[in-house]
């Protein structure tokens, strides 16, 4: 009987060992945290150009995340994606004129939303509409800018040097 | 006799005066044809062995009364019910009526002694643990094993794990008991130990007994009836007496131990000198 | 030649056989499991020998799988100078792939291997013929409890396997290497995803868990009764536990990380 009980507990230890590892992995190692406080309200944005954004993507404001991308659909009349947030709801006090930008973390990193408050008296309302957007830079079209003012600038100045 | 029995557990259907009935049986294995026509009646309440040389396929034979095998053809009556014909239920509902006690003994090596006779209450039954308990010592009592309950199969001389199988097999008072080779291998005071089990518990537990086995000596000892297989046919069948006295080479030879006769000395092969000549 | 194609075919022959037979017999298991819902008890015992005996080898390969991602880990990223991504490293690599793969391979080796000797056993010594002859199912009493521990131990085994092993990359990132600790986890959390991630990386484990015990119940039950026979069914468990893990891996993956 005494063997039983020895087996019992140990299987016992067992799972619950093996469940603390599942919770662990949920809670400490993913994003659960981040999204279980669903509560909020959504707030739209027209982007022309999305680049990497993703669904999940940080929206921040000075840099303090205070929601999530929800969706991104295209909306195949306005040739615009639509970008929902998920704005965390004690952050209820976005200037109606409060404008986005889809931002990278670092050169490299991932794109989030950044929100820039405006002066407005009034506030964006659940399912309100960021009217003044800014796409996302996207570096190959930089590069390619960058090479073609370089260029025509060092052109230029080849000519000024020649004139002389 | 009857009294021993639990009223809960299965007794027989019917009383027939044969117990197994077994006609035609033919029984290949893959090319090499074990049984080919054998007819074997065993009596209800006897003690009957089937003897034959090794490699006859006795204990095929035991587990096609069983039902573990499928005969190719002919048919195997266990107290009224063919074994092939019924349904799985039906044929474990009647493997409740039987036991089979391996040569090995088969005990479940992770299981002490008392598990092991429990084994089959606790499957079949849904008992009380005193009244399991109860029961348990009851059969480890009857094979003189009681003060053993605690060990494990690996500490059991062969034996010893031999009469363990045998309170296991009588644990759910089945109406017959199949004997692989119980003498094999076994000391001259177990064998005796054994054979004297085997009848009491015939005689006391109404039971049948179906003995395979070649030790002719014990078995003339014990046994009603005689079965004699060879060759995959029944050779020759009847008393101890009829036997010792029959006229029949193959039981002749089978029953006073000669080394040649109908069952030659030789396996198969060609000529002697021709075979030794082709590797020179 | 003909020989040779004589051969191709036979093998290809007993090999579908071999799979058909399997096939089969894992119906008869799945038939055989509703018989364990009021023998719970039989499960418990099988989940001693099958999970909480293969606990401690899983809890310390995983720590050590996790140190050296650590370090690896480090002395890759530091390069970059992005020793901060260490704790997503450690735990995608854990979590997506090695948890599940190398508990299942480890599982094969410590869980599968045993159960296959003691079924294997079990019929070379009679006991699942005897077992028959006493009118209990083999199948309902000695393969379908094992079976289903398997399953349930697997994806257990997987999690702490990849939890012990994000604590000893971060014992090693962190406590040895001087990585930021709360950056160290913040990257985790903010790229390991519960859906994404974890719940794939848990189903990987039930997949894996249940090839796992499938195969290692039906060579024990489907082994030559005899020395050699168990022997030969306990190397073909492991080896074929690998070839099925690693090649389902390769699947499962492509299904669910492939469209990223």
């Amino acid at each position: 009987m005494m063997q039983k009980r020895t087996m019992e507990i140990g299987v016992g230890v067992f799972v619950a060992a093996g469940i603390a590892a599942l919770v662990m992995l949920a809670m400490k190692v993913s994003n659960l945290a981040a999204f279980t406080n669903q509560q909020g309200y959504e707030i739209t944005a027209r982007f022309e150009n999305i680049g990497g954004l993703k669904e999940r993507s940080a929206v921040t404001v000075a840099g303090v995340r205070i929601g999530r991308v929800k969706s991104i659909v295209f909306d195949d009349k306005d040739y615009e994606a639509v970008v929902t947030m998920n704005i965390e709801s004690q952050h209820d006090r976005l200037p109606a004129d409060t404008s986005a930008s889809i931002l990278t973390a670092g050169l490299l990193g991932e794109q989030y939303v950044a929100l820039e408050p405006g002066g407005d008296e009034a506030f964006l309302k659940p399912g309100g509409d960021i009217k003044l957007t800014q796409s996302a830079i996207i570096l190959e079209k930089m590069v390619g800018q960058f090479l073609f003012d370089k260029a025509a600038g060092g052109g230029g100045k080849k000519e000024e040097g020649a004139a002389p | 006799m009857q009294a021993v029995r639990q009223g809960a557990l299965p007794v027989s259907n019917n009383n027939d005066e044969l117990i197994v009935k077994i006609r035609g049986l033919r029984f290949a294995h893959g090319a090499r044809v074990i049984f080919d026509g054998v007819d074997i009646d065993i009596p209800r309440g006897k003690i009957t062995s089937i003897m034959g040389p090794s490699g006859t396929g006795k204990t095929t034979l035991l587990k096609l009364i069983g039902g573990q095998l499928q005969p190719n053809a002919g048919s195997v009556v266990v107290d009224g019910e063919d074994v092939n014909k019924i349904s799985r239920d039906a044929l474990f509902r009647l493997r409740k009526r039987m036991s089979l006690l391996f040569q090995t003994g088969a005990l479940f090596t992770d299981l002490t002694v008392f598990e092991n006779v429990a084994f089959p209450l606790r499957e079949h039954t849904r008992l009380p643990e005193s009244i399991l308990r109860d029961l348990v010592l009851m059969k480890l009592e009857a094979v003189g094993l009681r003060g053993a309950r605690d060990l494990l199969p690996a500490e059991l001389s062969g034996g010893m794990a031999r009469r363990v199988a045998l309170a296991r097999a009588i644990a759910l008072d089945p109406m017959m008991i199949m004997y692989d080779e119980p003498f094999t291998g076994q000391d001259p005071i177990t064998v005796g130990v054994i054979m004297q089990l085997i009848r009491m518990l015939n005689d006391t537990l109404g039971l049948t007994s179906i003995i395979v086995s070649h030790d002719v000596h014990e078995l003339t000892m014990i046994c009603d009836h005689m079965y004699m297989i060879s060759g995959g046919k029944v050779v020759g069948h009847g008393t101890p007496g009829d036997m010792a006295h029959s006229e029949s080479g193959w039981v002749r030879q089978f029953m006073a131990g000669l080394p040649d006769g109908p069952v030659p000395f030789h396996y198969p092969a060609p000529d002697y000198a021709d075979d030794l000549l082709a590797g020179a | 030649m003909m020989d040779w194609l004589q051969r191709l075919g036979s093998t290809s022959l007993s090999v579908f056989e071999r799979l058909g037979r399997g096939n089969l017999f894992l119906l008869r298991v799945l038939a055989a499991l509703p018989s364990l819902v009021p023998r719970p008890g039989l499960v418990i015992a099988q989940l001693y020998s099958v999970g909480v005996l293969s606990m401690m080898l899983i809890v310390i390969s995983g720590l050590n799988v996790g140190m050296v991602l650590g370090l690896q880990g480090y002395n890759t990223l530091v390069d970059f100078g992005s020793e901060e991504s260490l704790g997503q490293l450690v735990a995608l690599s854990l979590v997506r792939e090695l948890g599940p793969v190398v508990a299942a391979l480890l599982f094969a080796g410590r869980a599968g291997s045993a159960l296959t000797a003691e079924i294997g056993l079990m019929k070379a010594t009679e006991q699942l013929s005897g077992m028959e002859m006493m009118a209990v199912d083999p199948l309902k009493r000695v393969v379908a409890p094992r079976f289903i521990a398997g399953i349930i131990s697997m994806p257990l085994l997987a999690a702490m396997f990849s939890a012990v092993g994000v604590l000893g990359g971060f014992f090693v990132g962190v406590g040895l290497l001087g990585v930021d600790s709360g950056a160290f986890w913040s990257q985790m959390q903010s790229k390991v995803d519960l859906y994404d991630d974890i719940l794939n990386g848990v189903i990987k484990s039930v997949v894996f868990g249940f090839v796992a015990a499938w195969i290692a119940v039906f060579e024990g039950y489907d082994a030559v009764p005899n020395t050699e026979g168990v022997s030969r069914a306990t190397t073909r468990t492991v080896v074929h536990t690998a070839f099925a893990v690693l090649g389902l891996d390769f699947i499962l993956t492509a299904l669910m990380f492939g469209n990223e």
